[in-house]
């Protein structure tokens, strides 16, 4: 079938269209970021700043509360994804390599907490946490965020594992290793771009969370950049620092950006996975 | 993380099973003792499984059993932050002040609504998309880095920018809008732009799934059926579509589920007024604005049946097709 450069041009639109609708939102608050508090408000939305000026990314980064939100919101979400990535390595070989009864209730289990919704859980774990001390600390926010990414990151390495050449582990076991040991030593190498794609999805999710952010931290001290941006206060009660506002939303799209530009291939193998191999 | 002392024992138990049949005790023609190693081996890979699962099993039982059946609890008696020595066991008082609230059954009706729409929407968005992505002769690999903006974007950042997107004098789409209208403080406007912008944020998901589904369509049954002079849209309906079923059925679970919650884009967008609030945002002012620990709890409980209602019955309609199933029997 031969392309004819109608046929061309006529993808050519729907591409440049496509992409149009997912990046005009993002590159205009982009641009509102980088507008004068005076321009904005006046100059009817424009996608293109009048004045180029780096008050609003001053003005974020000369309080310490932004920047503390960061530190949080990275700690949190490199903690609890380093958790998530471990139990759920060993937990999805067991799935996928291992003959053991509840295996089906395990994935049912995962799955359950995969679609539950974080509401229900949002007012007990605020009394819990308050009781036993970790309210409003970087564990109380921890521990949510492991529990709702292991369903994610065990559903993605199991639908890897299969994938995984196995006789290699029967060799090693033939060369005298333990099973542990043939896990340990062969297997967890040749999982590992399966590990680093879960960790980049895990990390995403916890770094994204909001809910659990503003209803178990009621401080700067634990407050991840999501919940900190959301309470930014502006000059009155009823004005949101609109510039200040975009600016830390930049600042927080950054690592999003870099990871699906590196790790485009990875991020669409790791979300579809399991999903279509039925 | 190192397994106990009892794990140790068991893979050496497990290495020795193993080991080839030359070992002294294994006779020729006595199969018993063999059999006898094989059960071994059985048990040391059960103790083993269980091992690898325990510490995800308990984590995630620790922390959604048990506060949800805690939740149980606090959801039946009176527990009201502000009064703490008045807590007592009420009974199903606060499930009736819940179910007897205009309240509950507009923020019902409005994240239902939410739901159906945006999933609808984004089912034929995603098709779409995916087939663009699919069928495209070129700029496939930049059309899905763009859309893979939008999935990694948090979700707060996406409700700021369609937040001030719409808010008069500041946005570029209030500026398409004849003067004087401001669409998020209007309730059906609001929950319009409060759907568009969860379609915006979750349709490249979909389509990420949906274009995984259409790479298991052969092309060959393609050519086949348009020899047979099958239209685009019959090959479409009669041999893509059902042959993609099961990644339909899963991206529609996942994304139900997930719209039912929603959230951030309402707290962001309208903060829950003019009657623009989910279930999620009742159970939280409830909590955190009225510091009502039993409602909350409550409502805790209600959306937690709802969500496992709609699970079930997805579960229920699609059978073997639901996920999970494709994780099951690595063996």
């Amino acid at each position: 079938m031969a392309i004819s450069s109608r046929q061309k041009a006529g993808w050519s639109a729907l591409n440049v269209l496509v992409i149009l609708w997912a990046l005009f939102p993002v590159w205009w608050i982009v641009a509102l970021s980088f507008k004068a508090p005076a321009d904005i408000g006046t100059d009817g939305g424009s996608p293109w700043p009048t004045d180029w000026t780096l008050q609003n990314y001053a003005a974020i980064f000369t309080t310490t509360d932004f920047i503390r939100a960061l530190v949080n919101s990275i700690g949190i979400a490199a903690i609890a994804t380093a958790i998530a990535v471990v139990l759920a390595t060993m937990a999805a070989y067991a799935i996928t390599r291992l003959r053991f009864p509840g295996k089906r209730a395990l994935i049912g289990l995962s799955l359950l907490i995969a679609m539950f919704p974080q509401i229900s859980l949002v007012s007990p774990l605020f009394d819990i946490e308050r009781g036993i001390g970790i309210f409003d600390t970087w564990i109380g926010l921890i521990v949510p965020y492991t529990t709702f990414s292991l369903p994610l990151a065990i559903y993605i390495l199991s639908a890897f594992f299969r994938e995984i050449p196995w006789e290699l582990e029967k060799a090693a076991k033939m060369d005298g290793a333990t099973p542990f040991q043939a896990f340990r030593r062969v297997i967890a190498p040749l999982a590992a771009p399966a590990i680093v794609t879960t960790a980049i999805l895990v990390f995403i999710f916890c770094w994204n969370d909001f809910l659990f952010a503003i209803s178990l931290t009621s401080t700067p001290r634990a407050r991840t950049a999501p919940a900190a941006i959301a309470f930014f206060t502006g000059s009155s009660q009823f004005e949101q620092p609109i510039g200040s506002i975009a600016a830390a939303a930049v600042v927080i799209t950054i690592p999003i950006v870099i990871f699906v530009l590196f790790f485009q291939r990875r991020i669409i193998s790791g979300l579809t996975s399991g999903a279509v191999k039925g | 993380m190192s397994p106990g002392p009892e794990v140790r024992d068991v893979t050496r138990d497990a290495a020795s099973a193993g080991a080839p049949p030359s070992s002294p005790d294994v006779t020729e023609g006595s199969t018993d003792p063999l059999q006898r190693r094989r059960s071994d081996a059985a048990r040391a890979e059960r103790r083993l499984g269980w091992a690898l699962c325990a510490p995800a099993v308990i984590v995630m039982l620790a922390v959604t059993a048990y506060p949800i059946g805690y939740a149980v609890y606090l959801s039946l008696r009176r527990s009201d932050l502000r009064f703490p020595d008045a807590a007592r066991f009420i009974g199903l008082d606060n499930y009736v002040t819940v179910l007897t609230s205009a309240y509950w059954w507009d923020a019902l009706a409005v994240t239902a609504l939410i739901t159906i729409a945006s999933v609808a929407i984004e089912l034929v968005l995603g098709m779409t998309l995916a087939l663009v992505m699919h069928r495209t002769i070129w700029g496939r690999g930049t059309v899905r880095t763009a859309i893979l903006v939008p999935y990694g974007l948090v979700t707060v950042v996406a409700a700021f920018s369609w937040e001030y997107a719409w808010t008069p004098d500041i946005g570029y789409l209030a500026a398409l809008l004849p003067a004087g209208s401001a669409p998020l403080t209007e309730t059906w406007q609001a929950i319009g732009l409060i759907i568009l912008a969860e379609v915006w944020k979750t349709t490249p998901f979909m389509a990420l799934l949906l274009l995984a589904g259409l790479a298991l369509v052969p092309e060959e049954l393609l050519q086949a059926a348009k020899i047979d002079g099958a239209s685009a849209w019959k090959r479409f309906t009669k041999v893509t579509l059902p042959l993609m079923m099961p990644a339909v059925l899963v991206a529609l679970l996942f994304r139900t589920l997930d719209a039912f919650r929603v959230f951030d884009s309402i707290y962001i967008m309208t903060g829950g007024s003019q009657g623009t609030g989910s279930v999620s945002i009742l159970g939280y002012n409830n909590l955190f604005t009225a510091l009502n620990l039993g409602v909350g709890s409550a409502i805790s409980v209600l959306v937690f049946i709802c969500a496992a209602i709609i699970a079930f019955s997805f579960i229920k309609l699609f059978g073997t097709a639901a996920p999970g199933s494709a994780l099951d029997g690595g063996n």
